[in-house]
């Protein structure tokens, strides 16, 4: 009874944190202003000097001018942030997005750096249980918990050796 | 002069074919035992002297193309180029490095320089240096070859000769750009030495981890120009490029950056193969990586294959690089795989929680991020195989996905150094951790008091949020390593009765990789503050007539004026700006828009203004063409200051970590 009340309990913090994270996140730049400012840091000047629209003030750039102005008029004619980006995709090209999409083959782009990740830390910690959970792991365990060896005075007294000699080698 | 410089470049080429025919046989030779006509050591000695020889003929080639550039020789079509005469002196030099062919005499000129130093230094290991320099003169047939026959730098101009060059790219003219290149190119063609080291141990089966400690200055002196590299190209950038930023995630800057990561890998986990005798072949691949990187990095660049507004110089030698590169990793799989048993570790992990995993989950994470990055840089490549169409993997793309990572590195930054060697306790850890961890509570609730909140406006913000998560992380990081120090001094203080700053000194003498580490560590912790300010970032931007205004921030600009200038190179507009605070005049800035007179090309500076809160970044943007009036924009970047001076403690920290360590009294005693 008081493993499910308490169960219950951190289901509904989880449910709450979840929530709380994915309307902080759901939450868009709403005012023009702030509107312009991040779809045009969403979106490439396409004259070729590879800077993001936003930030592009290089002197003699062609496109720039042109297409902030082209920006504020489809934040001004109500279109969505989705629609503006794909209006200027469909009229500059694709290059035009300062980075891929969240679909199609896009999407590979996105995926890929965390599956990467994600796998390279699993691998990581199976290999590192796999070490330690081997004879030879278990035999290096089995005589640094010798008694004793886990002593406080004697772990105070390894650090000290430790700095006093300088034998650390490295960090 | 023309003559001179590719008879030197050829000469060079010879040389070196003669450095790794000679070096290879006389190494094959030792290996075997053969009896020979020939003393195996003498011919070995032969091919170090023909090394050597090389170094002064490419040195004669890089002083041949200098001369031509000072003596305004158009007769070069690359000094026609990238020059003209009134190109200042300093900017005459860095033509050296502006276009193709003299970047890649750079090159292969620094890696004569670095050879020539080992070579020099033989006596230390001579076997071990014979392979490193047969294989440095293997690498250095490759740009001789390139230079000889792909992109001559002496190459005769067609046609009636012309008055004058066609100048040096204005991005190009700026003092940062003097040094900028020559320390980049050290970094990356540093990295060629302990790559030569690396595989020549394996390939003669080098006993112990010697070789480590012999290629060590070599990795810590070579990592510390790359990154000084790095940071003044992130200078130039933010300086001319006049968008307020210093990192843009362009293809030329992620090339830098992934063997930066590729060599940090290998500067921590070498530490773990000296000391412990493990992840030996991780090691060997992390060198042999990162020099592929530098030679993958110049192949993007290079042969066009990603556009980028630092490639100054383009040509069609991608499919030398690309073949090179072909070979390289051929030769290291083959003697990987023909001496992997010679790479078996000595121990393993013994725990989860350990100063050893902590290594592992840190190289996890700069190796996940080397990955992203060359993911996201050839993912327009990828994209347009199989889809057809280019697309762009900008800024937002590596915002969302990298700044995570360097969060998390950021925070093993802070834990690994509080773990011990082999195993740890709960006890430990909670005495080690209860100081980092209150001090980034305490951060949080500060930052959120002071208005430093993840919600911008009422809206949630990433920017801010990871903004908050580095100010957090970077005060624990901190506490972390003082509190090391502290520990360590502590004991110091005890033994000798000295006080703290000098206990503090006595021990970092007495270990200056472990402390040289620990104060880079902090530097770290200084740029990421200094980076986490750019989610603060103000702009405004009016036209601005004379006596015009326009607020930033607590500052209000003035414009007092403009005013002309010209010499021989260019013609300048200044805008005069009164800089007000409080009401009071504080300072005048005077950004310019210059025109080069022989390239036509118009080039703006910026005018910067910095303490260490922020930056006043001022640009005049040029004229509205409908009202003819001048654009403004004034920018306040938070903290950026803060990067450049992390970067000082950076290499402060590395200079520490080069100098050998100071044995205790009993110690050195002992010893005689």
């Amino acid at each position: 009874m008081k493993f499910s009340v308490r169960f219950s309990f951190w289901i509904k913090t989880v449910q709450a944190a979840a929530l709380a994270v994915a309307v902080c996140f759901s939450l868009g730049a709403t005012d023009a202003g702030s509107r312009f400012n991040d779809l045009g840091h969403r979106l490439m000047c396409t004259c070729g000097c590879a800077q993001l629209l936003g930030e592009c003030n290089h002197v003699g750039c062609t496109e720039s001018g042109r297409e902030r102005k082209e920006l504020s008029a489809a934040i001004a004619s109500g279109q969505s942030d989705k629609e503006i980006l794909a209006m200027f995709s469909g009229k500059y090209g694709a290059t035009m997005l300062a980075a891929p999409t969240t679909h199609g083959f896009d999407l590979v782009a996105w995926i890929a750096p965390f599956a990467v990740f994600g796998a390279a830390l699993l691998g990581t910690i199976l290999l590192v249980r796999r070490w330690v959970t081997s004879p030879a792991g278990k035999a290096q365990a089995a005589q640094l918990a010798e008694p004793g060896t886990h002593d406080p005075e004697n772990e105070a007294l390894r650090e000290k050796i430790r700095r006093e000699t300088g034998g650390d080698g490295g960090f | 002069m023309a003559a001179f410089g590719s008879f030197a470049l050829l000469i060079a080429l010879a040389l070196a074919a003669y450095n790794l025919l000679a070096g290879a046989v006389a190494l094959r030779l030792l290996a075997t035992g053969q009896p020979t006509a020939v003393s195996p050591e003498r011919l070995a000695d032969t091919a170090r002297r023909a090394g050597i020889a090389g170094f002064v003929a490419i040195s004669a080639a890089a002083f041949a193309l200098i001369w031509s550039v000072f003596t305004n020789d158009f007769s070069i079509t690359y000094i026609m180029e990238h020059s003209n005469r009134a190109l200042p002196g300093a900017y005459k030099f860095s033509a050296l490095w502006s276009g193709q062919e003299g970047s890649l005499l750079l090159w292969a000129w620094l890696l004569g320089i670095y050879g020539f130093v080992l070579r020099l230094r033989h006596k230390t290991d001579v076997r071990l240096f014979a392979y490193a320099g047969t294989i440095l003169a293997g690498i250095q047939i490759f740009f001789l070859a390139v230079l000889n026959f792909a992109a001559p730098p002496f190459a005769l101009y067609n046609g009636p000769l012309p008055d004058d060059g066609n100048g040096l790219n204005p991005l190009l003219q700026y003092a940062e750009m003097v040094i900028h290149p020559p320390m980049l190119y050290l970094g990356y063609v540093g990295f060629s030495v302990p790559f030569a080291f690396a595989l020549g141990a394996l390939m003669m089966r080098y006993p112990g981890e010697k070789w480590i400690k012999i290629t060590r200055v070599w990795t810590l002196v070579t990592w510390l120009f790359l990154t000084c590299g790095i940071f003044l190209g992130m200078h130039w950038a933010y300086a001319v490029l006049g968008w307020g930023g210093y990192w843009g995630w362009d293809p030329v800057e992620n090339a830098s950056f992934m063997p930066w990561l590729t060599g940090t890998a290998f500067l921590h986990s070498v530490m773990m193969q000296e000391k412990k005798g493990m992840m030996k072949s991780w090691n060997v691949w992390l060198i042999f990586s990162t020099f592929l990187l530098t030679l993958l990095g110049t192949l993007l660049t290079r042969a066009g294959l990603v556009s980028s507004v630092h490639a100054f110089a383009q040509s069609s030698i991608g499919s030398w690089f690309a073949t090179f590169m072909v070979i390289v990793l051929a030769v290291c799989i083959f003697t990987y795989i023909l001496q992997r048993k010679h790479l078996q570790s000595d121990h393993q992990l013994e725990s989860l929680v350990s100063r050893e995993s902590s290594f592992l989950f840190n190289n996890l994470v700069l190796l996940t991020a080397c990955f992203v990055i060359l993911w996201g840089t050839l993912f327009p490549l990828l994209s347009e195989y199989v889809q057809g169409n280019k697309v762009t993997v900008g800024a937002p793309f590596y915002n969302r996905v990298a700044v995570p990572i360097g969060l998390f590195l950021l925070f093993l930054t802070g834990v690994g150094p509080l773990l011990p060697w082999r195993a740890t306790s709960l006890r430990s850890i909670r005495r080690n951790f209860v100081l980092p961890v209150i001090a980034l509570w305490a951060t949080v609730f500060v930052c959120l008091a002071v208005g430093v909140s993840p919600w911008k406006a009422g809206v949630f913000d990433s920017g801010n949020f990871y903004a908050l998560v580095a100010f957090a992380l970077s005060a624990g990081v901190t506490t972390a390593i003082l509190s090391e120090f502290l520990r360590g001094a502590g004991v110091i203080a005890k033994q000798t009765g000295r006080n703290l700053f000098v206990s503090t000194w006595l021990l970092t003498r007495r270990n200056t990789r472990r402390y040289g580490g620990y104060i880079i560590h902090i530097g770290v912790v200084v740029i990421v503050i200094g980076l986490a300010g750019a989610a603060f970032n103000r702009s405004a931007e009016s036209e601005l007539g004379v006596h015009d205004k326009l607020a930033i921030g607590p500052y209000t600009l003035e414009c007092t004026g403009f005013t002309q200038d010209s010499n021989l190179n260019y013609s300048t507009e200044y805008a005069l700006l009164d800089v007000y605070k409080g009401g009071t005049k504080q300072f005048q800035m005077t950004p310019e828009k210059r025109v080069y007179q022989i390239s036509g090309q118009p080039q703006t500076m910026v005018a910067i203004h910095s303490v260490p809160e922020w930056d006043l970044y001022v640009v005049y943007e040029g004229t509205n063409p409908d009202t003819g009036q001048p654009i403004i924009k004034a920018m306040l970047n938070p903290l950026v200051s803060w990067i450049w001076a992390g970067l000082v403690v950076m290499v402060l920290g590395t200079l520490i970590a080069l100098v050998p360590s100071q044995k205790p009294t009993a110690q050195r005693g002992g010893g005689q």
